[in-house]
């Protein structure tokens, strides 16, 4: 079955993948070739190089998807039957917009975002582009404006940190932990009346008690958004696990990434989550390479004299060498995850990051071109 | 000595490289990973470096103990589950206690009963965005906790990491676009959150840069799969070329960049290390 038959139906795809393996571009072609045949598709972008958001329109204002004009692709062979709309996240603005929805009054609000430690939460730490990624795909699906709505996963280094992260954070929303904080006899009620337990007083001590009052202010405002992130959690929940979700993993030929990728589809299977295939970007294309670079040096010198000659079979030696390795590579991955044959992208030669590269992304992802 | 860089970029293998060039030179080092990792475990200590595997948890059941130096007193804090809670909730308090365990490493007199002390800690840090963050918690702790322990020790470590003489930042990239925004974004947020310029950026995986403009219009008239393959090696190395002097524009002559060639063959961690000791 090929990715297009695959994906079809699908109303969410998420693009995961370790770091540096082309996620971004590989999301923005599904939706491009989603959109082109007549879907209206969202794509949230976590990253984009700055020359595909301004092909695709994107800039950093906004936080909301927003249309690609169809005559931006038009003179590059893509016939717009939908809507493609993109945006572009941003972790720190879906966050506050967050809190302003869930806070249950305005005082709440400015409390959470005035205070020092959420200021910290939303903008710097581990997991909170993972959280805000969620959140964001959670309101696009649940907004009903989109056929599809397409996720590029941020660039975890670790790719299960994507699917962790949600959990962390809401696990610290609804856990022991906040519990221990907002209980009436709580580590916040003690620091606020300068409480005097032996615990509390020796967690003054290694701690400082500036910086527990901060901490504590920060849980007591975020107690009166609970249910609202519980509820929420749920939702995500059931979003990320449904059967109208697909998760595509992503990955170049190369060992660590592979490795990553063969750690992700296990945990993807052990959560029960939908898995709709792998996509495996930047290949060594092989035609042409079986023969023997001497053989082909030796074709060459009459054309190109013996120096240039040297040169290509050189350069044809080290493309054969990346052929074998990436094969390796991808037997490693037929052997380990099974399942449909991966999607090969090969390494192109152009810029990859402006609207043909895209296109020729596209081409390949949605078997326009036979793989060479 | 912090090594960052974009995903993909080959990061802890240069982390790992560097460890073993600086064994080589006779030094007593360390290879700190983080976030559980154990990736270069087995190539660091083949190579005559110890590693480390940073657990901020175990960093901070360690903080405890030299803290209170009365034992139940740590195990009280320890077993309440108070300071673990705290922990885990407070946001930057993992990087706080993971740049902490970093800055005990590299004592002469490691807090740590029995601990060996060592000439350098190498650390294999987060991608890009999350390193300066685990640079920068110190600081922001030692702001926000104003007074108290905590605030003493975040400016004694962050007065560690802002000193150029004692902390070097390496960055590590490709001659890609995203992952020479991502070392000049790096630069800049070092500098402006921590006080510190980079000390080296490692540039990976350079093509080989065969063919001239000349040879490629020669090229262009061969007909076949080798002139047609030159041809795609000889477009990848001018990209890398421009990404290249993106780079060096970015960098301003203040940073030394050192190139790291490609190898079609796999990473040859020997290779890299023998050409970083040389450059050092």
């Amino acid at each position: 079955m090929s990715l297009a038959e695959r994906i079809a139906g699908k109303r969410v795809l998420i693009c995961a993948g370790s770091g540096g393996v082309g996620k971004t571009t590989c999301s923005a072609a599904l939706a491009l070739g989603l959109a082109a045949r007549g879907q209206r598709v969202a794509v949230v972008t976590i990253d984009p190089a700055k020359r595909l958001a301004d092909a695709l329109g994107l800039d950093e204002l906004g936080n909301e998807p927003r249309l690609v004009q169809p005559a931006r692709l038009a003179g590059h062979g893509i016939e717009m039957r939908g809507e493609l709309w993109a945006m572009m996240l941003d972790a720190k603005r879906t966050f506050d917009e967050l809190i302003d929805r869930l806070a249950p009054d305005e005082r709440t609000r400015d409390d959470v975002l005035a205070n020092r430690i959420y200021q910290e939460l939303s903008s710097a730490v581990a997991g909170s582009q993972e959280f805000t990624a969620v959140a964001k795909l959670y309101d696009l699906v649940r907004s009903e404006r989109f056929d599809v709505v397409v996720l590029d996963t941020p660039p975890s280094r670790n790719a299960l940190d994507f699917l962790d992260a949600p959990d962390r954070l809401t696990n610290f929303f609804e856990g022991r932990a906040l519990r221990v904080f907002l209980a009436p006899t709580g580590l916040a009620a003690r620091v606020m009346s300068r409480g005097t337990g032996v615990v509390f007083s020796v967690l003054k001590r290694v701690t400082g008690v500036d910086l527990l009052r901060d901490v504590s202010a920060f849980f007591r405002a975020l107690g009166g958004l609970i249910d609202g992130f519980r509820e929420r959690a749920a939702g995500v929940k059931a979003v990320l696990s449904d059967p109208s979700t697909t998760f595509l993993i992503i990955t170049s030929p190369e060992p660590d990434p592979v490795g990553e990728a063969i750690f992700f589809h296990g945990k993807l299977r052990e959560a029960r989550m939908p898995f709709g295939g792998l996509i495996v970007n930047r290949v060594q294309a092989s035609d042409g390479l079986d023969g023997d670079p001497h053989v082909v040096e030796a074709e060459l010198t009459a054309t190109l004299g013996d120096d240039l000659a040297r040169r290509v079979a050189q350069s044809y030696a080290e493309a054969q060498l990346l052929v074998r390795r990436h094969e390796a590579s991808l037997e490693h991955l037929r052997a380990e995850v099974g399942g449909a044959e991966p999607v090969l992208v090969p390494q192109l030669d152009g810029d990859v990051h402006d609207l043909d590269g895209l296109i020729s992304v596209h081409d390949h992802l949605f078997g326009e071109v036979s793989p060479r | 000595m912090y090594v960052s860089g974009k995903g993909g970029v080959g990061k802890s293998t240069v982390a790992a490289a560097l460890g073993l060039a600086a064994v080589r030179r006779g030094r007593r080092t360390v290879v700190a990973e983080v976030h559980r990792r154990t990736d270069v475990e087995h190539a660091v200590t083949a190579g005559g470096a110890d590693h480390i595997s940073i657990d901020p948890e175990d960093a901070m059941e360690e903080y405890l103990a030299d803290q209170l130096p009365v034992r139940a007193l740590a195990d009280l804090l320890v077993s309440s589950r108070a300071f673990t809670y705290l922990a885990a909730a407070t946001p930057g308090m993992r990087e706080l206690l993971t740049a902490g365990k970093v800055w005990e490493l590299a004592q002469d007199r490691r807090r740590t009963p029995g601990a060996k002390p060592y000439d350098l800690v190498v650390v294999d840090a987060p991608a890009t965005g999350h390193g300066v963050a685990v640079l920068a918690a110190p600081r922001t702790f030692a702001d926000a906790a104003r007074v108290g322990p905590i605030a003493r020790h975040g400016t004694i470590i962050d007065s560690m990491l802002s000193d150029p003489a004692r902390t070097a930042v390496v960055a590590v990239t490709t001659p890609e676009e995203l992952p020479v925004n991502e070392t000049l974004a790096l630069r800049q947020a070092l500098r402006e959150q921590v006080g510190l310029d980079l000390t080296l950026v490692v540039v990976n995986a350079v093509r080989p840069d065969r063919f001239t403009e000349a040879d490629a219009a020669r090229l262009r008239a061969v007909d076949g799969a080798a002139g047609r393959i030159a041809l795609s090696a000889h477009v990848h190395a001018r990209a890398q070329r421009a990404q290249l002097a993106r780079l060096r524009r970015g960098l301003a002559g203040e940073v030394p960049m050192l190139r790291v060639p490609f190898n079609p063959a796999g990473v040859d961690l020997d290779t890299i290390a023998d050409r970083l000791e040389r450059a050092l």
